[in-house]
């Protein structure tokens, strides 16, 4: 058990070395990956802890998005401001939406959800004055690393172009972000978040308030889906209002799932083997939807519990031989 | 202790309680029985808040609860067990109760303490009691129907309360099973002079533990009292005449 | 302010597309109420029902009459598409999670608009009315095109056979009984198994049908599929999934909506169809005419 505890500071530390590599490539894919991992583990904080589906989660992703974009690019606000507006954003979206939303059930539900994304994304498309309307927001700004460049210019080891930088930065917030969710999921909150979703009568019935506790996960999940979308703007170098749009909710999804909604990694295994996967496809056929959706197919049929699931079921089942063997070894 | 007057509820015509009192006083040990439909499951789901009566009031130690939240009744000390086992499948069975008693001593707010060790001590402690100590790690769901059942008693009695409702606690039991587990409910509902009200098909069972027993047929209370008097009446042989168990 | 006529000819705009939207919407609300699956490939149906009009029409060339062949055999053949994709596929997903029975629809439009990509391109294709009804007539001032009058007719044709088929056949009766519970229905000796089949069926017809009959006035394209899925899914909530005439007043609702939206608020009539489903869904989930879900 203790190996696994190793896991987490060895991938931040890979993470960190992917520049090393000199390849501009590796390091946008990389930056790709490390975003989209915190936006699918927030998603997971609802589906897969607390068992409730949305379908609009992008909704949150794009207001951070927007937020972050605005606030740098139209009130030259600094990084460190705009930054944490979006979560903030993003919550209090989340706190009003979700208001609503964990009044219903299931397929009700995810249909709100579905409903306030796209109202996001109407705004988002049509407020041309606030958001640049369709067209969306190009280049914004890179937060100011003046002050890393200029120790950068003397020191060898630290002199990287501003998309390092970023990439650093990245690396470093998406790390924290992931290790407060992780702290979150371990305390008593995460643990009654886990009986909604076992048995969300029963969880009524040792005295929690299902709805509250729903609406608590709800926001978290919306303002780190914020933060990614904060951090998302400016690696893409712009803000459009297609981030908020039901599309992008499902590929969301999707990653979660595909990596695994029962493990608090499986969402960014999966978005890692999404957007690779993406990579290498649409560079010999521009049929990915074809692959994606075959693939999503195999899943569902032979794989239900997702790559985490089934990685670990299969080390599982080494770990019993191993131990039947020494059991009848000795 | 608890008071119930003239519950009714009424859905889509069809009269599934029409007007049930009964009492059960601090520290009793009372039965409902009836033939399936007569209503218990109902009442039980009126009295904890899971369903909103049409008429009539709940009453816990003079408090009135009618139709509160069922998350709010159970802090005011109110337990239940459900006639299907209503666990939660995929922990085991010691993160279960603990997660009962995270809930109960209001840590649920708690963001950034991990929660294996909280506790760990009166967890451990309530499983030894109902006998399921050494099944603390499996995964509740491959528990046997009679470990689940454990299981449900265990959580209600995580939270401390002073009232306890068991629906059908021995439901699905073998006869030696349903001994024991009658056995271990009636020690612990005298050792922490808990309020116990269950409803049961087995009248063996009913009849050697409680001390009152309420007859419904067809939601509407029709013998009230202690079990040689309820033996004796005649509303009730009439309804049990044929029924065996 | 507009005149009398401009207004009528809106709201005739928006009669049509609704009326087309029934069609696809139909046919996602019967999945929902009976299979309780909500089926996002039902788009895809919808696309590849115009796609195989098209084909269809290359076929057997311009003529009169060769349309209507052109659609029902459309229609037809996305029927059967759909008896398949159940019996072989969709029938191992019974029971387990609904979101994977929804991820496996997902995933199913994905794979089926990509396969129409492949075998039609990603050109625009059209196909020309049928001459039977490429006229047009005058109307309070508007020229209404005989094809929309023929769509307007067919909406409440096809919504009041549906009805009278759901109400007063033996196969409507097991219909509206496994929407209740499909359990007992199998327990009195119903073939649940083929009903099941029958019922995606039936409604990738009516999604394929309304594909094929949009053909003449929209272009064929990829992207379809999409655009038209949450469209059904507004409809479908407003009208309440499950219900028939909910549907169809959803469809009634929503097309005048975005036909007077765009006409008084361009700018967020967008923006008012999806605040007017999430309202729905907020005040009264089960929408217009729906009941409670069990």
């Amino acid at each position: 058990m203790r190996a696994r505890a190793l896991w987490g500071p060895l991938v931040f530390v890979a993470a960190l070395l992917v520049p090393a590599l000199g390849s501009r490539f590796y390091t946008f894919l990389a930056n790709d990956v490390i975003i989209w991992a915190l936006f699918a583990t927030s998603l997971n904080l609802l589906v897969g802890y607390t068992g409730l589906v949305s379908f609009g989660h992008a909704a949150y992703f794009g207001v951070g998005a927007y937020v972050t974009g605005i606030l740098m690019k139209k009130l030259a606000m600094p990084f460190v401001l705009a930054w944490p507006a979006a979560g903030v954003f993003g919550a209090a979206c989340a706190l009003v939406f979700g208001f609503f939303c964990v009044r219903l059930t299931r397929i009700y539900f995810a249909m709100l959800t579905l409903a306030f994304a796209q109202i996001v994304w109407a705004i988002c498309f049509k407020w041309n004055e606030l958001t640049g309307g369709e067209q969306g927001m190009p280049e914004i700004p890179y937060p100011d690393f003046g002050w890393i460049e200029r120790v950068g210019a003397s020191v060898p080891l630290l002199s990287w172009r501003t998309a390092e930088y970023f990439y650093f930065l990245t690396v470093v917030l998406v790390a924290a972000c992931l290790w407060v969710l992780h702290r979150i999921v371990s305390s008593p909150f995460g643990r009654m978040l886990t009986t909604i979703r076992e048995n969300a009568e029963r969880a009524e019935f040792i005295g929690v308030n299902v709805r509250r506790y729903e609406l608590a996960a709800f926001v978290l999940a919306g303002a780190f889906a914020g933060l990614a979308g904060g951090l998302f703007g400016i690696f893409n170098r712009g803000v459009f209002p297609d981030f908020a749009y039901w599309t992008k909710s499902s590929e969301v999804l999707i990653m979660t799932l595909l990596g695994g909604m029962g493990t608090f990694f499986g969402p960014s295994i999966g978005a890692l083997v999404l957007i690779l996967l993406n990579q290498q496809i649409v560079s010999y056929t521009e049929y990915w939807p074809l692959v994606l959706g075959v693939v999503l197919v195999v899943l569902l049929f032979g794989f239900p519990g997702g790559i985490a699931g089934a990685v670990g079921a299969i080390i599982g089942r080494l770990f019993r031989r191993a131990r039947g063997a020494e059991v009848r070894g000795a | 202790m608890l008071e119930v007057r003239d519950l009714v509820k009424v859905f889509d015509g069809f009269v599934a309680v029409g007007g049930v009192s009964l009492d059960a006083p601090t520290g009793s040990i009372g039965a409902i029985i009836g033939p399936n439909g007569a209503g218990k499951t109902t009442l039980f789901n009126l009295i904890t808040g899971h369903l909103r009566p049409d008429r009539g009031h709940v009453k816990l130690d003079g408090r009135d609860v009618t139709g509160i939240a069922p998350h709010d009744l159970c802090r005011l000390g109110v337990g239940r067990s459900f006639q299907r086992t209503n666990i939660f499948p995929r922990l085991t069975v010691f993160q279960n109760v603990q997660a009962a008693f995270l809930s109960h001593r209001g840590r649920g707010g708690n963001v950034m303490t991990p929660v294996e060790r909280l506790y760990r001590d009166e967890t451990l402690a309530l499983l030894e009691s109902i006998g399921l100590a050494a099944r603390a790690g499996e995964v509740a769901a491959f528990l046997s129907h009679g470990g689940q059942k454990q299981l449900e008693l265990g959580l209600a009695l995580a939270l401390e309360p002073a009232v306890l409702l068991l629906d059908e606690p021995t439901a699905g039991m073998s006869a030696t099973e349903t001994r024991e587990a009658i056995r271990l409910i009636e020690r612990l509902a005298r050792e922490r002079g808990l309020t116990l009200l269950f409803t049961e098909h087995d009248m063996e069972v009913v009849f050697s533990i409680s001390e009152r027993i309420t007859v419904l047929h067809q939601g509407r209370v029709i013998a009230n009292g202690t079990p040689d008097e309820v033996r004796r009446d005649e509303a009730v042989r009439r309804v049990y005449l044929g029924e065996r168990h | 302010m507009p005149d009398a006529s401009f207004v009528f000819a809106q709201s005739l705009s928006g009669l049509t597309a609704a009326m087309f939207l029934f069609l696809i919407a139909s046919g996602l609300s019967l999945i929902f109420g009976v299979l309780r699956v909500l089926n996002f490939a039902h788009g895809t149906f919808y696309m590849l029902g115009a796609y195989l009009a098209y084909q269809s029409m290359l076929w057997l060339g311009p003529g009169p009459g060769l349309f209507w062949i052109a659609a029902l055999g459309a229609a037809l053949g996305i029927a059967l598409l759909g008896g398949v994709v159940e019996r072989v596929l969709f029938r191992y997903l019974y029971g387990k999670e609904e979101l994977y029975q929804l991820l496996f629809t997902y995933a199913l439009g994905l794979i089926l608009s990509d396969a129409a990509k492949i075998f039609w391109g990603t050109q625009q294709k059209s196909v020309s009315r049928p001459p039977e009804l490429s006229g047009s007539f005058s109307l309070l001032g508007t020229t209404v095109p005989l094809y929309n009058l023929f769509i307007i007719l067919l909406g409440p044709s096809i919504a009041l056979a549906f009805w009278f088929v759901l109400q007063r056949t033996r196969a409507g009766r097991f219909i509206r009984a496994a929407a209740l519970d499909r359990e007992t229905l199998g327990a009195l000796g119903v073939n649940v198994d083929a009903l099941y089949t029958g019922v995606f069926m039936l409604a990738s017809f009516l999604g394929g049908l309304g594909g094929a009959l949009i053909s003449p006035m929209r272009a064929t394209t990829p992207g379809m599929d999409t655009e038209v899925i949450v469209e059904a899914f507004v409809v479908v909530v407003i009208g309440g999934l499950g219900s028939l005439w909910g549907t169809f007043l959803g469809a009634l609702v929503y097309g005048q909506v975005l036909s007077f939206g765009i006409l008084f608020f361009p700018r967020f009539s967008i923006f008012a169809v999806f605040a007017l489903m999430a309202a729905v869904l907020i005040i009264r989930p089960w929408g217009l005419l729906g009941r409670p879900l069990r």
